[in-house]
């Protein structure tokens, strides 16, 4: 089976004040239909730029993609025309944000903001488009839809607006979704209720998810494979299953290390909560030729300052970007 | 809370504000230095004693100030203005002649100012680099400088004296023929110079106020999920961008309604243009209280009107204002 989606050897560049940064550093990775993938690592690792480079929205003029590609359905989108990414965009792959409160425009009711997708992708009429967006409010739950459908977001709780963002980036039933923190900015109990909405969702329309998230418990719970970035550079890639029961990067360990109810109880092995100490390092140490965790890292040897880590596959198709990945 | 108790409040704030305009108008009319009685007797060409006081009499001038305070006011709740001594006119028909001709002046030169401030705008923001974001810029500062007058009497030189295109004063040419139309195109002609002069100022404060929240809008997360719903530049710009961007423009605007009247002063004066302006200089100058105090009056009238529309396109524009 072909791949939905391929990204292979994808380099983006951001201008910044100390030059040109590489914030995606030779990414490959496929995504296949209907299934989750899911993307982790702290704050400023590169995740949200390759959300933004698939949708074709990295930020304008200072961001672009330098090298690579980005094959959807085989055609190269990074090549494709602004009219092109437009068709594709909200339609065959969309995309729900980090924060449901700033990404609803505040002068047009939730309605006419789902049902304006519609009237551009599938070409319907406004009351058909309008009935449309009804029914899909109440799809993601929305009580009393007809009635909400009329309602301004500032009239809406976060949970609740994010439910819009959903029906609005499911409308067109797309191949992809891609949902960047999605629940970052809400209640835990709302963020329980927003996953399962969009499990429910995805076995209704086959969407394929790629779910970017910083919490290593929402991985556990519903993506099938993971990839693991840091500062830029994918540095672990596997089953969920596998990675998380036996990480191959000590990046991936420490973020395991730092959650407490992947285990239930601290047990005597693992009597207290671990901590990555330092942070990521700013963009102008990004690109180097090095392993760009080296400083963070206990294992840290000679080479791991010396040379990138070339990446290693085990035999359970897990891949790991260190120079240790056997003694992790 | 619904629309109509909500205008029905604010006429009633309205109505106390306008009051209190009336009594400290009145009240400073009061303190002015000089005899309303010596002005009167001089129109008339000069009087004795005797006839002084027969005017002060008659105009009520002999009472104390608070019994012509309440008299002047319960005259304007019956929308008697007094009367004019220098024209001879009750006050209230001399500003229902003037006020069509500085109506049209104000109006057109608000509504010219905020399509082209905001179409400028836009535009300059969507193209930060280019020669119109800068021509935006520069003009901005040249609008708001300089002063009204003489970019009016600057237009005058260029496009009456230099190159006659325009008539030079008033507001219709009494020797043209014809019908409706053609008077109407002379109006036109006529209002060109006066109605540039005047929007210059407000095109300069719209053009750099839209052009600065519509980049702020532009970087917002609600504009970024248009573009990502696959929208058009045109729909994302013109639906998404702009209608957030109007309520700062529209709240500007209603503040600037004061200003647009008492510029239409200085420019109606340039100009020779019949109205409100014109009056307001000519009854200042012969020191007629009467007429003074109306136009006073009717100035605060029509920018505390013009705040109330403004409050209502701003409750249109943003559905927050509106509450639940």
């Amino acid at each position: 089976m072909s791949a939905l989606l391929s990204v292979e050897n994808l380099r983006i560049e951001l201008d910044t004040r100390a030059g040109v940064a590489p914030v995606i550093d030779d990414l490959s990775f496929s995504l296949n239909a209907g299934e989750t993938l899911s993307f982790v690592g702290e704050s400023g690792c590169g995740k949200s730029m390759t959300a933004l480079a698939i949708m074709g929205l990295l930020p304008e003029k200072i961001g672009r993609v330098a090298s690579g590609s980005i094959l959807f359905n085989g055609e190269d989108i990074t090549k494709a025309s602004d009219e092109r990414l437009r068709e594709i965009r909200g339609n065959d792959i969309s995309m729900i944000f980090q924060e449901p409160m700033t990404s609803l425009n505040p002068v047009f009711t939730i309605g006419e903001q789902v049902a304006e997708v519609l009237r551009r992708h599938q070409k319907l009429g406004r009351k058909a488009a309008w009935s449309t967006a009804v029914e899909l409010l109440n799809s993601v739950r929305i009580p009393d839809a007809a009635r909400r459908a009329k309602s301004y977001p500032h009239q809406l709780s976060g949970g609740q607006r994010q439910r819009v963002m959903i029906a609005m980036a499911l409308a067109c039933k797309p191949r992809i979704l891609i949902a960047d923190e999605p629940t970052t900015a809400l209640d835990v109990t709302i963020q329980a209720q927003i996953f399962d909405l969009l499990e429910d969702l995805q076995a209704q329309t086959g969407s394929a998810i790629i779910m970017i998230t910083h919490d290593m418990g929402v991985v556990a719970e519903i993506a099938e494979r993971m990839i693991v970035m840091y500062a830029g550079r994918m540095v672990e890639h596997g089953n969920v299953d596998d990675v998380l029961s036996r990480p191959r990067h000590p990046y991936t360990k420490g973020l395991i290390g730092c959650v407490p109810h992947l285990m239930a109880t601290l047990t005597d092995s693992r009597p207290e909560l671990t901590e990555i100490s330092g942070i990521v390092p700013g963009l102008n140490e990004f690109g180097q030729n090095a392993c760009l965790f080296a400083s963070r890292c206990n294992l840290v040897g000679q080479q791991c300052v010396q040379a990138r880590p070339k990446e290693k596959q085990f035999e359970n198709t897990q891949l790991s970007a260190c120079w240790h990945a056997e003694s992790v | 809370m619904n629309l109509i108790s909500t205008v029905a409040q604010r006429v009633l704030w309205a109505a106390i504000l306008l009051l209190a305009v009336l009594v400290l108008n009145f009240s400073m009319m009061h303190l002015a230095p000089g005899d309303v009685a010596d002005t009167i007797a001089q129109s008339m060409g000069g009087a004795d004693a005797e006839v002084l006081e027969q005017i002060r009499t008659d105009y009520g001038l002999d009472q104390p100030f608070l019994s012509q305070l309440s008299n002047y006011v319960g005259k304007v709740l019956h929308f008697d203005l007094g009367y004019s001594y220098f024209y001879n006119q009750p006050v209230t028909k001399l500003i229902f002649e003037k006020l069509p001709a500085t109506l049209i002046l104000v109006i057109t030169a608000q509504l010219l100012a905020l399509i082209i401030g905001v179409l400028l705008g836009v535009y300059s923001a969507r193209n930060q680099e280019g020669w119109v974001s800068h021509f935006v810029t520069l003009f901005a500062l040249f609008g708001y400088s300089a002063p009204v007058f003489w970019t009016g009497i600057l237009l005058l030189i260029a496009f009456s004296l230099k190159i006659p295109l325009f008539p030079v004063a008033g507001m219709v040419d009494v020797t043209v023929e014809g019908g409706a139309i053609a008077k109407f195109l002379d109006l036109l002609r006529h209002m060109v110079l006066p109605v540039i002069t005047l929007a210059s100022i407000f095109i300069a404060l719209y053009s750099r106020l839209c052009r600065a929240t519509m980049m702020e809008v532009l970087q917002t997360d609600y504009i970024r999920t248009a573009k990502s719903k696959g929208l058009s530049t045109r729909e994302i710009i013109y639906k998404h961008a702009l209608k957030n961007s109007l309520s700062p423009v529209i709240t500007l605007a209603g503040l600037q309604f004061s200003a647009v009247v008492s510029g239409a002063v200085l420019v109606e004066t340039v100009f020779s243009w019949p109205g409100l302006g014109t009056l307001a200089l000519q009854s200042i100058i012969a020191r007629d209280t009467p007429t003074i105090l109306g136009i006073l009056f009717f100035s605060a009238l029509v920018v505390i009107v013009g705040n109330l529309l403004t409050d209502l396109a701003l409750r249109f524009v943003d559905p927050r204002v509106r509450g639940h």
